[in-house]
């Protein structure tokens, strides 16, 4: 028999102001198994905590009930209080008498008799508790980056610095993601390359960091501490080990008319290539769509030129299969497709660009060699308009985002800030709806752009871009002078709006971790937890979380190798006590159970069994591996023999509740 | 004579991750819903074997309303997915038997959607008590 003890707690006058706390601890007092009730104004309070624990001391109690705030607020208090006073901490149960009965009822005769149901029910379930313990599970104490970008990197060498093994799996041939492609970085307008490429040097030559670059995350098995993930390295053709990055095959191969990924296709790569100069790997790669050899199986030219011997036209798809503790999401952002904005002339001249393409006409490395000359003729451009938020905070259209992409206005004023600078004799035109410039030197740099660079700031909305002979007309509104505006341009860039990488949704399915609708990642708390995903061992970084800049990215990459690394540090991991366990003797091992179960937490194993009749007999019988069970309970439905249940959410202490409900 | 307003009696199940702190928020919200629905927390929808429902009934509950978290967010991945067929299922098990199948009823209720859960609670209600008191599967034995 229990002997369960019952706190009612006034909360101040949060749960007292509608329920008379008096008067339900007195009607509990009468429930079966109660041996002790009491009332106080804050049982979460040190005064309340130690007044149950010399309850649990006098009257000894065997479990206890706390009619409070919602268990999700301070169950894990009330555990620890019992587990203080040398009480299993499952043996206490929480009654919701302030989020679902006080805050919902302002009439005091309801409150009051609902709060003693709720408190009826949670008596009902703890008597029915059993103390449970919970199991543990070890940490493999390595992690994996998914994604090579900056927010990867610095997640990277921040958990190395710490001494753990990491390894970076890319799908591009580099490392670098769309930092690398970018020009010059906003507010300081230092060169992009300049800071990133030596964090990428950092990385290749970190003995703790392995990057897998060219290759894809194809699996995802296991659970926190214990993840099994198959990656699928891609055939380069090339070499690796041997490859010395000397280039001769990208400049010698005959196939040389392949859209330039790297320049946004704004000039041609060879079939064999290597993505930009301070690429890491350094290794050239074979584009198996356009190479003439292993298309047709003629040409060769690439080995023939190679010194060291590395090209391997036989090269295959290679699996791997390798066990992490935590998994860091860092899948990126791509600009959207403009495809459905027609109305700007992006797929009808070739003097339409977005602000990517834009960055890489700017860049010294770039398909033009930084000299900014309009794509099609190659003339220097006078008048260039920008257009804002095209696809972003497009609610309730048919096309584009209903989210703010961030970073659009900064880099905006940035492309006109450097193009006054190095041309004063261009006008450059910015349509916005607002300028959004919150951060740290940001808004500074803004009005440095109007002010002291001449930039024609005009709220308003461009409405259409018509090619018309050499020139672009804008048809936009002026919204502050009321006014429809004409303008001709050399040059139109949108700001196109981003979004998540297209690699990120089958990735969450792999990884169970959960995404917005727009599939950004979902973060365990929007405030309190933004770097962890709901599943536990998961964390984010980088743009895969939402739009962010470059500082925010790497903030947020540090962060979350801050979370990897206390995953990582601890030797084991405890366990939820509120397992599923079959009872071996009600088991048929019909394996329905272990169908059902999506974590793959149920095994068979043979038993044998003392029958009555003195004989042994051997059955199949199912076991729930602990560690693995997350306690959703499906199996214990699904289980025709009812030998399956759930610690803590026992079929009878379910029964239990449903009956006081109902009496 | 004094009339008094009848009330349904309601057992709603919410799973811990969604539905719960749905009903969380709604009272950090303040937003009312009816006294005469109580709330039994399991870890998932998924975890309410049919059982529980047909319990209910049998102890005299007038509605059997299950919250889980929207198809695609549950926090087991596919838990609520089982909870849909199975309650398909039951639930037109329990038109057969007779029960009105507005009595039950499955709802996916997010942790960000008190207003929804408030909502929802006072239609159901509003609902079963317009179907009057169940009596088809009460168990008079079971009668104070």
């Amino acid at each position: 028999m229990q002997r369960i003890g019952v706190f009612v707690c006034w909360c101040g006058t949060n749960i007292a102001g509608t329920v008379d706390v008096k008067r339900v601890a007195d009607a509990l007092r009468n429930e079966p198994g109660v041996v002790f009730s009491a009332e106080y104004q804050y049982m979460c309070s040190q005064a309340g905590q130690d007044m149950i624990k010399n309850a649990i001391r006098e009257h000894n109690l065997t479990g206890f009930v706390v009619c409070s705030c919602s268990p999700r607020m301070h169950e894990a208090t009330f555990r620890k209080t019992a587990e203080a006073a040398g009480l299993n901490p499952y043996m206490v149960e929480i009654a919701n008498i302030r989020e679902q009965c006080s805050w919902v009822h302002k009439d005091m005769e309801i409150g009051t008799e609902k709060a003693i149901v709720l408190g009826r029910t949670a008596i009902a379930k703890v008597n029915l508790n059993a103390p449970l313990t919970p199991g543990e599970s070890p940490v493999t104490k390595r992690a994996l980056v998914i994604g090579g970008g900056i927010a990867g990197i610095q997640t990277a060498l921040d958990i190395a610095d710490a001494g753990f093994p990491v390894d970076i799996v890319e799908t591009k041939p580099t490392i670098g993601g769309k930092m690398a492609q970018i020009d010059k970085t906003f507010p300081t307008l230092d060169c992009a390359a300049c800071i990133l490429t030596p964090k990428m040097v950092d990385a290749a030559q970190n003995d703790k960091i392995r990057i897998l670059s060219y290759s894809e995350v194809t699996d995802v098995r296991g659970f926190v501490g214990n993840f099994s993930v198959t990656i699928k390295r891609k055939a380069r053709y090339v070499n690796e080990e041997i490859c010395t990055g000397c280039g001769l095959c990208t400049e010698k191969c005959p196939q040389k008319k392949v859209p330039n990924e790297f320049n946004l296709g704004m000039d041609t790569r060879r079939a064999i290539y290597i993505p930009f100069a301070q690429a890491i790997p350094k290794v050239a790669t074979i584009d198996a769509d356009y190479c003439t050899m292993l298309k047709t199986g003629k040409c060769g030219v690439c080995a023939k030129v190679c010194t060291a011997g590395a090209i391997d036209y036989t090269q295959k798809d290679l699996i791997m299969e390798e066990k992490y503790g935590a998994i860091v999401a860092a899948t990126g952002f791509n600009p959207i497709s403009m495809e459905p904005f027609d109305e700007f002339a992006y797929s009808q001249s070739k003097d339409v660009i977005t602000s990517l393409e834009l960055e890489r006409l700017m860049n010294a490395a770039g398909p033009t060699s930084g000299q900014f000359v309009r794509p099609s003729d190659g003339k220097h451009p006078h008048k260039i308009v920008f257009v804002q938020c095209v696809g972003s905070r497009c609610a309730g259209a048919s096309k584009g985002k209903e989210y703010c992409s961030k970073i659009c206005c900064m880099y905006t004023a940035k492309h006109a800030m450097l193009i006054r600078d190095k041309y004063p004799d261009t006008e450059v035109y910015v349509f916005y709806i607002d300028v959004r410039t919150p951060g740290k030197n940001f808004d500074e740099f803004y009005r440095r752009a109007v002010e002291e660079y001449g930039v024609h700031y005009i709220k308003g909305m461009v409405g259409k871009v018509t090619p018309t002979g050499d020139t672009l007309r804008v048809q936009a509104s002026d919204l502050l002078a009321n006014k429809q505006i004409l303008i001709d341009a050399d040059l139109v860039v949108l700001a196109a709006a981003i979004e998540p990488d297209k690699s990120a949704r089958p990735l969450a399915t792999m990884l169970t971790a959960s995404m917005d609708t727009n599939d950004f990642f979902t973060e365990a708390h929007p405030k309190l937890r933004p770097v962890e995903s709901p599943t536990a061992g998961v964390f984010l970084s980088g743009a895969c979380q939402g739009p962010k800049d470059i500082p925010e990215t790497v903030s947020q990459a540090s962060a979350a190798a801050a979370k990897v690394i206390g995953l990582l540090v601890k030797d084991k991991l405890v366990c939820n006590a509120c397992v599923a366990s079959s009872d071996e003797a009600m088991c048929n091992g019909c394996s329905t159970c272990e169908r059902v179960c999506p974590y793959g937490a149920i095994t068979y194993a043979d038993k044998e069994f003392r029958m009555p009749d003195r004989t042994t007999r051997i059955r199949r019988v199912a076991q729930v591996n602990q560690a693995v069970c997350q306690g959703c309970g499906a199996c214990t439905v699904a289980c025709p023999s009812g030998a399956m249940d759930l610690r803590g959410f026992s079929n009878k202490q379910i029964m239990a509740e449903v009956d006081a409900v109902c009496k | 004579m004094q009339v008094t307003e009848y009330k349904p009696k309601i057992v709603a199940f919410c799973c811990n991750w969604c539905s719960y702190a749905g009903a969380d928020l709604a009272g950090n919200n303040r937003l009312n819903y009816p006294d005469n629905i109580k709330i039994i927390r399991v870890p998932c929808s998924c975890r309410v074997n049919p059982m529980f429902i047909l319990r209910a009934f049998q102890r005299g509950a007038d509605g059997v309303i299950l919250c889980g978290c929207h198809p695609g967010d549950c926090h087991y991945t596919s838990g609520n997915y089982y909870t849909r067929r199975r309650m398909a299922l039951l639930f037109s098990m329990l038109s057969y038997l007779g029960i009105e199948k507005e009595r039950t009823r499955v709802e996916w209720v997010s942790a960000a959607e008190g207003a929804k859960f408030a909502a929802t609670m006072n239609e159901f209600s509003a609902q079963v008590a317009a179907l009057g008191e169940n009596k088809r599967l009460e168990d008079l034995r079971c009668k104070p």
